[in-house]
């Protein structure tokens, strides 16, 4: 795949712009080419933790906001979770109003910048697009993403973000448990009315998953600070190194430290192994634990204490984000080479296409329709390699997907020595089992009705901890639901 | 937060402090530990056991060996500095009750888990006998406050240097075979030591417990980096554990795994005692 520099797309950009003749017809708004993503060089990137996309210019931003034909039946905000008024934003941005753009987004959204990122926008505001139905391809939608994190970025690194403003104290508390996606919101949307907010954090940095999951060269962590900054600029109280289930229970916090309402944002933090004969060996990793040492320990970086295991073969199994992430970490981290193994084949990855495309960029390699079957150990007990089985897919199972089904006698040997696994997580068991009375699924994540209620009195919960493992903007979408039943709780005590 | 109030060297690598840590005090029970990190940017997150605690000044005590980049760090603060992350209490609490004849067995640093266990046993109404060693009398820590505990205490030297020249598994075979029998064995200490406990009790079939003390990330069952095999299933030191059967953990695994970044280690803590001689160094010649 060839790659142009940020400097070519500009230029292109450029003259593109200078030959449109306004006004547009609906025809000329589809002659104009889909903005690429300026993107660093693969070679350059896959041994640097700097963003892989560095965003358009303003010449391309004003010209894939052209783009978009101001229909009338918007179904790009049916798709948008938290229903941001897609087309009226990219009106502004036309009309190079950034700030009258960024401020309709804000009206819906808190975390543009996180969301202009990490959102699978091909499957939700960007899937319905009129614009991509017209040229018969999902590529050529317009880059709603991509715009909302222009206006974003425009608007942090101008110094223009301004926290929400927040009404006269209630004398309400509110605790918040976890400070993840959902978290984050409901403290925003919680402080806005007045309530007093504590947000409480086991690790020693509030962010969640933005910090230890989403590697840096995915989500730069300076806008993950600069959100949590805006929450405490709004009054948020934030105690990190503090384990609700453990430091102090849920039920204290009601009965003896006068909180009104709690909201239980704290993600789907257990990961889930293959039960295969190898897997406590050493070299062998939970996605989960590669990447808090990559992201949030600063791996990467010679002065970090935490040591990164010296990886030459790398196995990731998974077909997820979360596995594109730890094999993307894994080539930055120095591993010769990095193979991804998937059950089924590339139609049926989760991933995002961006970030399937990123990695095989980045010299990813990957195996479709291959599982491991058991992990095999040097005399040391450390990883040496792997046997591996071939699938082929059979009839859609309950997913509705076509069920891999194992090629009988076929299995062959992979020489790696680290194998890390990216098949999910389970929820965290810590508040459950500290936690009498509040119900849970067979999966162990938390029951909630359509406010985000638990089955305890004036405790909420929303995120991966009732989604499972799902997306940062269906967390946001969660905690706006539960912090509007958490307001409106509190205005009628 | 999180001020040192006192500060004692119990050997030559082994330290004793005090923590101003009010919430954890009050809510730790025996068998718990706390994961500190003394940097927010570049530091590293490790497990210790909570020896002790004071609700009432709101402290806990923390004994720990400086083996690591961090205890190394950490054994230089004095009284007064602050331990800048402070996590816990974290783990299952110890299955206390009254089981009848119980054999702690602690080995080297392993004492100070072990103690608050045996003052949970012993006030649960059990017979309490204390089996301690180390590889000499000036690695014996905590030998007066597990004297007050235990009903009986017997000391173990590799060298002879104090109380028996033994291994811990000699007098603790004994025990298991003298009648009555130990109703549980609670054997704390290095991998090795804790493996032969666990395989002199076997025989017996005296239920003995371990505590774990594995390389942990968040401790909070997140990162999984801590996980043993016991029995044929995997458990989560963190969250499942720090204890357990003794004869289902598989111990071979556990210290292989504890070797995983034994080079990196190694290669720390020669630059720290490396940095350390040049700054005495600058100072002699100054």
């Amino acid at each position: 795949m060839s790659h142009f520099s940020k400097n070519q797309l500009a230029e292109e950009a450029r003259k593109t712009l200078a030959e449109l003749k306004k006004p547009l017809s609906p025809k000329q708004r589809l002659a104009i080419p889909a903005q690429e993503m300026p993107a660093q060089d693969p070679a350059v990137r896959r041994c640097n933790m700097q963003e892989v996309a560095l965003g358009y210019t303003e010449e391309q931003a004003i010209l894939e906001a052209e783009r978009c034909l101001q229909c009338p039946t918007k179904p790009c905000v049916k798709g948008c979770p938290v229903g941001i008024d897609i087309p009226a934003f990219i009106g502004k941005i036309a009309e190079g109003d950034c700030k009258a753009a960024i401020g309709i987004i804000r009206e819906s959204s808190l975390l543009p910048a996180v969301c202009g990122r990490v959102c699978p926008q091909e499957s939700q505001c960007q899937e319905p697009c009129t614009v991509g139905k017209a040229l018969k391809s999902i590529d050529k939608a317009v880059s709603i993403g991509r715009l909302e994190r222009y206006v974003a970025d425009w608007e942090r690194e101008n110094g223009l973000m301004q926290p929400p403003v927040v009404k006269t104290a209630t004398g309400k508390k509110v605790g918040i448990i976890g400070s993840g996606p959902a978290s984050i919101t409901v403290a925003a949307d919680v402080r806005r009315e007045g309530h007093e907010v504590t947000v409480f954090e086991a690790f020693h940095r509030p962010g969640g998953v933005l910090l230890y999951g989403i590697p840096e060269f995915r989500l730069p962590k300076a806008i993950v600070d600069q959100e949590i900054n805006s929450l405490k600029t709004m009054g948020v109280e934030i105690k990190t190194d503090f384990v609700i289930g453990r430091t102090r229970r849920l039920t204290d916090l009601l009965e003896k430290d006068g909180y009104d309402a709690l909201f239980i944002g704290t993600g789907a933090g257990l990961p889930k192994f293959m039960n295969i004969e190898g897997e406590n060996l050493v070299g062998v990793f939970s996605a989960n634990e590669y990447l808090t040492r990559a992201n949030l320990m600063k791996g990467y970086d010679d002065r970090a204490a935490t040591p990164i295991f010296p990886s030459k073969k790398v196995a990731v199994l998974g077909g997820g984000n979360v596995a594109m992430d730890a094999a993307r970490s894994a080539i930055r981290l120095g591993a010769e080479e990095v193979h991804l193994i998937y059950r089924r084949t590339e139609a049926e990855m989760p991933a995002r296409v961006e970030e399937v495309a990123h990695a095989k960029e980045e010299g990813v390699i990957f195996h479709m329709l291959r599982n491991p079957k058991s992990i095999l150990a040097d005399e040391r007990g450390w990883v040496c390699g792997m046997e591996v089985l071939k699938y082929e897919l059979g009839e859609p199972d309950s997913s509705g997907r076509r069920r891999p089904i194992e090629v009988k006698g076929s299995e062959f040997q992979m020489d790696v020595d680290t194998v890390i696994v990216a098949i999910g997580n389970e929820s965290n068991p810590l508040i459950r089992q500290t936690t009498p009375g509040l119900e849970t699924s067979k999966w162990g994540t938390l029951i909630v009705d359509d406010t985000g209620k638990t089955s305890l009195d004036r405790v909420f919960a929303g995120g991966d901890i009732v989604l499972g493992a799902a997306t940062v903007i269906l967390a946001m979408g969660e905690g706006r639901r539960a912090a509007a039943a958490i307001n409106k709780l509190l205005a009628e005590k | 937060m999180n001020r040192i109030l006192f500060k004692k060297q119990l050997s030559d690598e082994v330290f004793q402090m005090r923590i101003e840590a009010p919430l954890i005090a009050q809510e730790r029970r025996a068998g718990q530990f706390v994961i500190v990190q003394l940097n927010s940017h570049f530091g590293e997150r490790i497990p210790l056991t909570i020896a002790d605690a004071d609700p009432v000044e709101g402290s806990i005590t923390i004994i720990f060996q400086a083996v690591g980049r961090t205890t190394h760090l950490l054994a230089q603060k004095n009284v007064g500095d602050t331990v800048e992350h402070l996590v816990g209490p974290l783990g299952q609490p110890t299955h206390i009750e009254k089981f009848g004849r119980v054999i702690c067995v602690g080995g080297g640093i392993g004492v100070a888990p072990l103690h608050p266990i045996a003052q949970a046993m012993k006030a649960a109404g059990n017979e309490v006998i204390i089996i301690m060693g180390a590889r000499n009398k000036s690695l014996l820590i905590l030998e007066d406050e597990m004297r007050k505990i235990a009903d009986e205490l017997i000391i173990c030297t590799d060298d002879g240097s104090y109380g028996r020249k033994a291994l811990v598994t000699a007098p603790l075979k004994e025990f298991c075979e003298a009648d009555p029998k130990p109703a549980l064995a609670v054997a704390i200490g290095p991998p090795v030591m804790m493996k032969f406990c666990a395989e002199a009790t076997r025989p017996y079939g005296v239920h003995t417990m371990v505590s774990l003390n594995t390389i942990m990330v968040d401790g909070t069952g997140m990162c999984g980096g801590c996980r043993v095999t016991v029995g044929t299933e995997t458990k989560f030191v963190c969250v499942d554990g720090p204890e357990f059967d003794g004869h289902l953990v598989d111990f071979d695994n556990m210290i292989s795994r504890l070797k995983a970044y034994k080079p990196r280690e190694d290669a720390d803590h020669h630059r720290c005692h490396l940095e350390e001689e040049i700054k005495n160094k600058e100072k002699d010649e100054r």
